[in-house]
């Protein structure tokens, strides 16, 4: 068997999962790392196809990408509705309203 | 200052593993044994002809049931995990008549293309997995959608809900039993029985997978979130 | 492994050991757990690839560890659903979106 070569969409590829894990890795705000963390998924997907595996190809591309997109992001909605929601206040509230919103942010 | 020390620390410890990574991929040893030609050669008396379903059901089958064992263990933990509440109306409704007219055309291609992979699944890409990663999917936009899975509501919906997640692991567990019974080794199909025994484990493990990703996605949200849906909608509105 | 073009399995297998480090880097520096969560799970799916392209890297297809693959990306989104629904649960009960001991 003789090894196919890389092309330049392979090396193209290669570069965006890289780039895409960094942003969903480095990302400052939250949403925009689970949406890379997507689009990450999704570029696996293009390289199971790319390694000759279309079966990892299929169930990347549904789980991978749709799944655990819409798992991430159904939390990260779940965190936002719990810091807008208007809280029946007790005393303390204020400040740890504040410190908990950087938690999400940082 | 602290905090340049982790990042230091944690560059360290990443550039270690890669390292580590880099050296196992040059120094590779070679293979003892020529896989790819041992699984082309007994998939012609492997139950499915698709070489990657005739592992994953037929060589290493027990790597499969313990998969499915791990979904069904991670279920039981979130459902032990689940509140005390009632189980209210559905948080997610988005309640749009275009997502909704949308979903009448989506749902039965979804639904489709499930049966598709499944039945592909023993000669081409597909199977078990891609299936019931698609139902499951097509049952979250249900969710999303804010249409109720009637069946499974209330007391007995549960015990429904519960003896579907169970089926396709009990179905491997009995097929394996019955070999073993017959007389062969454990998960060890007779030839002229394998087509069928690994569609039937197929189907069963399908309806099961997606309902445990369809329920780990239905037991996160806390149901006391409900009354506050209509104050998220006007904010959308506005 | 031919010695002057780089074979494509090869490739990923190289992008698989990028993906490995970068993840565990992200899952050191950071305390936000749902960052974490996705720190493991590019780790995870380098990991995946240096499998799948180091098995096949010279040898052509081998449906062995693609298997394996596919098992083990089921078996990721299990763990990373019921990491987000403990991650919920601990979040309605502290309030916190990090663990005590990070702090």
């Amino acid at each position: 068997m003789s090894a196919l070569p890389a092309n330049a969409f392979d090396l193209l590829l290669g570069l965006g999962l890289i780039a895409c894990a960094a942003g969903a890795l480095l990302s400052r705000e939250l949403f925009r790392a689970i949406v890379m963390f997507i689009v990450f998924g999704l570029l696996m997907a293009l390289a199971w196809v790319r390694l000759r595996a279309p079966d990892i190809a299929l169930a990347e591309a549904a789980i991978g990408a749709g799944l655990t997109g819409v798992l991430l992001l159904d939390t990260l909605g779940y965190l936002r509705r719990r810091f807008e929601r208007p809280r029946p206040s007790p005393p303390s509230a204020p400040a740890a309203h504040t410190s908990d919103k950087e938690q999400t942010r940082s | 200052m602290k905090r340049y020390l982790l990042i230091l620390l944690a560059a360290l410890a990443s550039l270690a593993v890669c390292a580590a990574l880099a050296l196992a991929v040059i120094e590779r040893p070679e293979a003892r044994t020529d896989l790819p030609r041992v699984v082309a050669h007994s998939t012609e008396h492997a139950g499915a002809p698709h070489p990657i379903t005739a592992v994953l059901l037929d060589f290493r089958s027990y790597d499969t049931l313990l998969e499915v064992a791990v979904l069904l263990v991670a279920v039981v933990v979130a459902l032990a995990l689940r509140e005390a509440q009632p189980d209210g109306p559905d948080r997610m409704g988005l309640d749009n008549p275009l997502l909704r007219a949308v979903m009448s055309w989506l749902l039965p291609l979804m639904v489709l293309v499930a049966a598709y992979l499944l039945w592909a699944g023993s000669t081409r890409p597909g199977g078990a997995f891609q299936a019931a990663a698609v139902l499951a999917a097509a049952g979250v936009l249900l969710r999303l959608a804010g249409v109720r899975l009637g069946g499974f509501a209330g007391e007995r919906g549960a015990r429904r809900l519960r003896a579907l997640l169970v089926l396709g692991p009990a179905v491997f567990v009995a097929v394996g039993a019955g070999t073993a019974l017959g007389g062969r080794a454990f998960l060890d199909y007779p030839a002229d029985w394998a087509g069928g025994l690994i569609l039937a484990i197929e189907l069963a493990l399908t309806l099961s997978i997606a309902l445990a990703l369809l329920s780990l996605f239905r037991l996160a949200p806390p149901q006391s979130d409900v009354e506050r849906l209509p104050e998220r909608r006007r904010r959308t509105r506005e | 492994m031919s010695a002057t073009v780089l074979a494509t399995d090869a490739l990923y297998a190289w992008v698989g050991v990028l993906l490995c480090g970068l993840g565990l880097f992200g899952f050191i520096i950071h305390r936000h757990l749902l960052r974490r969560l996705l720190a493991f799970n590019v780790m995870g799916s380098g990991s995946f690839l240096l499998l799948v392209g180091l098995a096949q890297d010279g040898r052509g297809i081998d449906p062995v560890p693609q298997a394996l693959v596919l098992t083990g990306i089921v078996v990721a989104v299990a763990s990373t659903a019921l990491a987000l629904v403990i991650f919920r649960r601990w979040h309605r009960v502290s309030g916190e979106s990090t663990l005590p001991e990070d702090v």
